[in-house]
């Protein structure tokens, strides 16, 4: 049943398993979806779909296999529930008993909407009768149980757009995915209690109790940034802020150093944004510990000349006597995790200094998705 | 409709659930499986399985999850040091290991004589490997003690609920074995029905003043923490209790510190957003 459902969510990139498919199933066996689409919408949301970041993915999935399926079961109960009041038949006009002839379902079933506008002008001029309807134009209520807009209208929505964990990135997904980039080691003062040992001292010294202390596990992680900033990394300046931010907020890392350069990275980089105090950048080559994992942020567009040449830096009075390439391959010798960060659209890595810069560091999209790779390499053992 | 033999969660009077989340519920209920819920802090995760208990008239059993925690805190502890403790001082019957076992919070739902509402609050906190350790624990409802080679095994699945802020991203194993709901925030009409149950006696305008007032503060997104439900909900606390009229809400914002809970947030609106709430 559904079975292409699932194949097309699997192709729309929501990671679907056949454990949960085989739970729907059940689910749905059990009779849970009340035989309306509307249920089945969330039921097959809840079971299949275990992150809001998929939830766009899910609703255009939906929208594509469902669409231009109606449910006019539920339209016709409404309605009938609605007729079992007396109190509402006489709300109707002669007239229209006549018309309806009480048994003629579907007639019911189109003036439904018919009756929903009347409902709806009737309850601004007097509100008595229809007090546990509470009817306005965006959301209809039937005495109590509440009818949400129906599923093919919420998946149309696409309202969890914002949610879709490949486009936005706010600081908080920074630092979630920042986190990840942690290795334990016991660091620091011994003040932790090793019970092995303190077992095993206590039973040499014949029961009686001697502690044992040890240190606890910290993070070991060292992270060393190094951004670009102005000229064609100014749209992104707001994204690149946010990844910083987290990265600066985040407690857990042993050692946090950032840089900044300008397009490519020559003899120097910069300290401050802007650009004012220097740093040699074999200085940091020799003093930096080869562990640094090291992130670089930026676009990597810019002249061939920049990357390649002697004396190719953009600003004139920075002669550079070794090429940017020759910097960066420096770099990805001497540490032995680089990852590189991209904010431009994939469709734009056809650059051709993009394609230089990517043989020397494996790049990611400035995403989530891409962030959650790029750390997955910085931490991954050999 | 067919009859079911399982606890239906309907809602209860001081908690308003939505027709998905409710469905979630009983979906999860009915299929025995971990309810996951996410949502914007203060949109009432936790408050979902304290009404859950109270609504099917079950014992809550509460697991704080803190970043300290391991999944064996949750089993069952070994308590060594009293027991080495005993034996030193001769205090206790040492060689009954059974009484040195002190069960966990997943331990206690399992042996509970009836089938309880078990929450693992903020689940994220924790270890990044903490849910990969409880798997076999949450599928199977049942644990071994070494130390005495015992197995617990759950007299009656408990109702699992477990929220978590995606503080840490959660494995897929773990994923697969959870129905997942995520809390989206209430619109005004909802949102009006929450204010409701919680102030029955609030008045119409000073409501509608109130839900203007901070669906404004949501509406701006720069914001780095956006104002939430439990927040509005003390806010018309302060409102009550400082005797505010209607009147003083729609010419500015009092105790907007309840509101806003961040530095940068209260000079962004003091600076920009004041000159639109007056617009």
């Amino acid at each position: 049943m559904f079975t292409n459902f699932f194949y097309l969510l699997r192709r729309k990139k929501v990671p679907v398993s056949i454990t949960e498919w085989m739970a729907l199933i059940d689910a749905l066996s059990r009779g849970f979806a009340f035989s309306s689409l509307d249920t089945f919408y969330y039921l097959a949301r809840s079971i299949l779909v275990k992150s809001e970041g998929y939830f766009d993915q899910y609703d255009s999935a939906f929208e594509e296999y469902f669409g231009g399926i109606e449910t006019s079961e539920r339209f016709r109960d409404e309605v009938l529930e609605w007729l079992k009041d007396p109190v509402n038949r006489i709300e109707l006009t002669e007239d229209e008993v006549t018309r309806l002839g009480w048994s003629d379902f579907d007639y019911l079933t189109e003036t439904h909407q018919q009756k929903m506008m009347e409902l709806r002008e009737r309850r601004d001029g007097e509100a008595s009768t229809f007090d546990s309807y509470d009817v306005d134009p965006e959301r209809i209520r039937f005495g109590g149980t509440s009818i949400y807009k129906s599923a093919l209208q919420v998946a149309k929505e696409r309202k969890f757009r914002n949610y879709r964990s490949d486009v936005v990135l706010d600081v908080r997904s920074f630092q979630t995915a920042l986190k990840r980039l942690r290795r334990l080691s016991r660091i620091g003062p011994e003040d932790e209690l090793d019970l092995d040992a303190t077992i095993d001292h206590t039973c040499k010294n014949a029961g009686d109790l001697e502690f044992k202390w040890r240190r606890a596990r910290k993070n070991a992680v060292k992270l060393l940034l190094f951004m670009d900033v102005g000229g064609s990394m100014s749209p992104y300046a707001k994204l690149c802020g946010r990844l910083f931010s987290a990265a600066h907020a985040a407690t857990h890392f042993k050692d946090f150093k950032y840089y900044y350069f300008h397009n490519c990275i020559y003899d120097s980089v910069f300290e401050d944004i802007e650009r004012n105090e220097v740093t040699n950048t074999s200085h940091l080559l020799n003093t930096l510990d080869s562990d640094h994992k090291v992130i670089f942020l930026g676009d990597a567009c810019m002249g061939d000349e920049e990357l390649t040449m002697k004396y190719g830096a953009i600003y004139y009075y920075e002669r550079n006597e070794v090429p940017g390439i020759v910097w960066f391959q420096r770099i990805s010798d001497h540490f032995k995790r680089v990852v590189w960060l991209n904010p431009e659209d994939l469709s734009e890595w056809n650059h051709p200094t993009i394609k230089m810069i990517r043989r020397i560091f494996p790049m990611f999209e400035l995403t989530l998705e891409g962030l959650d790779a790029a750390i997955s390499m910085l931490i991954a053992r050999y | 409709m067919s009859e079911r033999k399982f606890d239906r969660f309907m809602g209860t009077q001081k908690y308003i659930v939505s027709e998905p989340l409710k469905n979630a519920v009983n979906v999860a209920i009915a299929l025995q499986r971990p309810l996951l819920v996410k949502g914007e802090p203060g949109t009432g995760k936790t408050l979902l399985a304290h009404n859950i208990a109270l609504g099917l008239d079950k014992e809550l059993i509460v697991w704080n999850i803190k970043s300290t925690s391991t999944a064996q805190d949750g089993l069952y502890i070994y308590d060594t040091v009293q027991r080495l403790n005993d034996s030193r001082f001769g205090d206790g019957d040492v060689s009954d290991i059974k009484q040195y076992i002190k069960l966990g919070k997943l331990g206690m739902a399992f042996t509970h004589s009836e089938r309880v509402v078990l929450i693992l609050d903020e689940i994220d906190k924790a270890d990044v490997e903490f849910p990969n350790d409880l798997l076999n624990e949450l599928d199977e409802m049942s644990f071994h003690i070494h130390e005495t080679n015992e197995t617990i095994n759950a007299k009656h699945r408990p109702i699992v609920v477990i929220t978590s802020n995606s503080e840490k991203e959660l494995p897929d194993a773990f994923l697969r074995r959870c129905i997942f709901h995520y809390i989206e925030f209430p619109d005004e009409t909802l949102m009006e029905e929450i204010v409701m149950v919680h102030f029955p006696e609030i008045k119409k305008d000073l409501l509608r003043e109130v839900l203007k007032k901070f669906y404004l503060l949501r509406g701006i997104n720069e914001f780095r923490k956006k104002p939430s439900t439990s927040e509005l909900l003390d806010w018309i606390q302060a409102l009550n209790a400082g005797g505010i009229s209607c009147e003083d809400v729609s010419d500015e914002i009092p105790f907007l510190g309840v509101l806003l809970k961040k530095e940068a947030d209260y000079e962004h609106f003091i600076s920009k957003g004041a000159e639109a709430s007056r617009a």
